[in-house]
């Protein structure tokens, strides 16, 4: 538990970015577009490369099942922050530059946007957000909300996600995508 | 057809197939009233009458019992405020042709032959206690969740449309073409069944059904949303009061939609 702990505060590492093949100076490999919203991902960026199918599956049985709502692996939580102009819809934002880059040079389809919008929310008011804990920094944080993990530095609420078997995603995740 | 419903005065020809027979009609009301809900008394308070948000990462709880009670009496012929609302909240629109239309919500029109009474009522799901379309779906798509609401998992639906027959309401429609610009809270798409949420995205925000919210704002009050397992709850101290039905009762899926007025 604590060296999972450990590992995770490990923020996504200068060193593994500059190696990595979405790098910008990289010849090679996808290059999703940069978030266009908040400075962090929900969880550490080489984490996320590896896991986010898992994180996103698993969340969605929870809350369309249990109705458990809030939590950070949302599939709209992903597109407010992913969603940049993009030219193929005139300009507007979708998630498109971002997903279909990576799933392009891989080969990977998925049917999530024929029935999920791949634009953001068009906001009128924060009432309109999805309500629960945004990653810290996230622009679009309700600063009333009574969530304790939405305070406090990231490093502080890694450590907490470490340290809940309940947001243990890996460990508690029954979805295996293939 | 609920268009239709403002123009013509006798049953719109849409809402033929809807309308329910006025003979059984009565023998269903009658039904109804035997079987009236109810609240056991005993029943510990869990909520107050307000509903409220439940906080995030915690799952719907089987304690509560969501539903609708519509006095059937307040709600205006030709009015579709509660139609509307649910096109706007979920994005669809009808399709133009009775077979394959979209069954989110509808008006259903019944007209007594003998004394040539209408009345108009809205109708949708009816988010079953025992609902049989979560017993002929093959995959486990079609469930109830722990609150009561009746729900489609449109991420394990195959379309194969076993639930649609299934329900004795026709409460549920399968999307037959690709659709575009959803809302971001309503995802929908070809290829699968969809029904009433009971605005399930609201309810967990604290929120009422769009449905129920329309008809207030406008002041119809036809539509309570609530808590049937509060006995403190609006719904629960208003079906206390009056009579109220259950559509095909006699068939013992015990809806979790109450009608008084019928
Ligand atoms: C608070 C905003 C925010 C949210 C919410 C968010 N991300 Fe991120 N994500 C980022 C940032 C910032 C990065 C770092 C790279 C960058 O700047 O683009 C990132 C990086 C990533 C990467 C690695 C990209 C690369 O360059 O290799 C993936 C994959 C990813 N996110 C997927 C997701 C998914 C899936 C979700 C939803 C579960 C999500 N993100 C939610 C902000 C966010
Ligand atoms: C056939 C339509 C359909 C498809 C395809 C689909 N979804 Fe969904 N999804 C829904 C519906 C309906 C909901 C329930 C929305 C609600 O209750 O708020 C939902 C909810 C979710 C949620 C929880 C809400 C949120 O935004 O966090 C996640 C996560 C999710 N879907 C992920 C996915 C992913 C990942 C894919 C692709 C692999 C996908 N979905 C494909 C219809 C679909
Ligand atoms: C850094 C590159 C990258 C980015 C960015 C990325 N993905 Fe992926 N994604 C992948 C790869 C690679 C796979 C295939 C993994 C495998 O099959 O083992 C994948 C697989 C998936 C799968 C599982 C598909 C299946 O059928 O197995 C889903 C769902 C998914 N991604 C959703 C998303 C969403 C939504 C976004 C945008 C918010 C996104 N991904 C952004 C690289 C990426």
């Amino acid at each position: 538990m604590v060296l999972a702990g450990v590992l995770l505060i490990t923020p996504g590492s200068a060193g593994a970015k500059e190696m990595s093949p979405t790098s910008p100076t990289s010849p090679w490999g996808p290059k999703p577009t940069k978030a266009f919203k908040g400075d962090k991902c929900v969880e550490p960026v080489d984490v996320m490369r590896r896991d986010h199918m898992n994180y996103l599956l698993h969340q969605r049985d929870e809350t369309v099942q249990q109705g458990i709502r809030g939590k950070k692996y949302s599939l709209r939580q992903c597109i407010e922050c992913h969603a940049v102009p993009d030219k193929q819809a005139g300009g507007e934002r979708t998630v498109e530059p971002f997903c279909g880059e990576c799933h392009k040079f891989a080969a990977v389809t998925i049917d999530c946007f024929q029935c999920h919008t791949n634009k953001p929310e068009k906001v009128k008011s924060t009432e309109a957000l999805p309500s629960g804990p945004l990653p810290p920094g996230h622009p679009t944080m309700n600063k009333k909300t009574s969530n304790s993990t939405n305070t406090g530095s990231w490093k502080k609420k890694t450590l907490f996600a470490a340290l809940d078997p309940a947001l243990q995603q890996g460990s508690t995740c029954n979805v295996q995508v293939r | 057809m609920s268009k239709c419903a403002k123009h013509c005065p006798e049953i719109a020809p849409n809402d033929a197939q809807n309308a329910i027979d006025p003979g059984r009609r009565r023998l269903l009301a009658g039904a109804g009233a035997l079987t009236t809900l109810m609240l056991a008394p005993g029943v510990s308070l869990m909520m107050s009458g307000a509903v409220e948000a439940r906080p995030a990462g915690v799952a719907a709880s089987a304690k509560i019992r969501w539903g609708i009670l519509i006095d059937v009496s307040k709600c205006p012929d030709g009015c579709d405020l509660c139609v509307t609302a649910c096109k706007d909240e979920n994005g669809w629109q009808e399709t133009g042709r009775a077979e394959t239309n979209v069954q989110w919500i509808r008006k259903v029109t019944l007209k007594d032959k003998n004394t040539g009474a209408i009345k108009t009522l809205p109708f949708m799901c009816q988010h079953c206690a025992e609902p049989p379309c979560v017993d002929v779906c093959p995959t486990g798509a079609s469930f109830k969740r722990a609150d009561g609401i009746v729900l489609v998992d449109k991420h394990t639906c195959i379309g194969c449309r076993y639930c649609m027959m299934a329900c004795p309401y026709a409460a549920r429609s399968f999307v037959h073409e690709q659709v575009t610009n959803q809302k971001p809270h309503a995802p929908r798409g070809k290829g699968t069944v969809e029904s009433c949420t009971m605005c399930v995205h609201r309810v967990d925000k604290g929120q009422i059904p769009a449905c129920v919210e329309a008809c207030t704002k406008a002041g119809n009050r036809t539509m309570i949303f609530g808590d049937l397992n509060d006995p403190n709850s609006e719904i629960a101290k208003a079906a206390g009061q009056h009579l109220t039905t259950r559509i095909r009762a006699d068939l013992g899926l015990d809806p979790g939609i109450l009608y008084s007025g019928l």
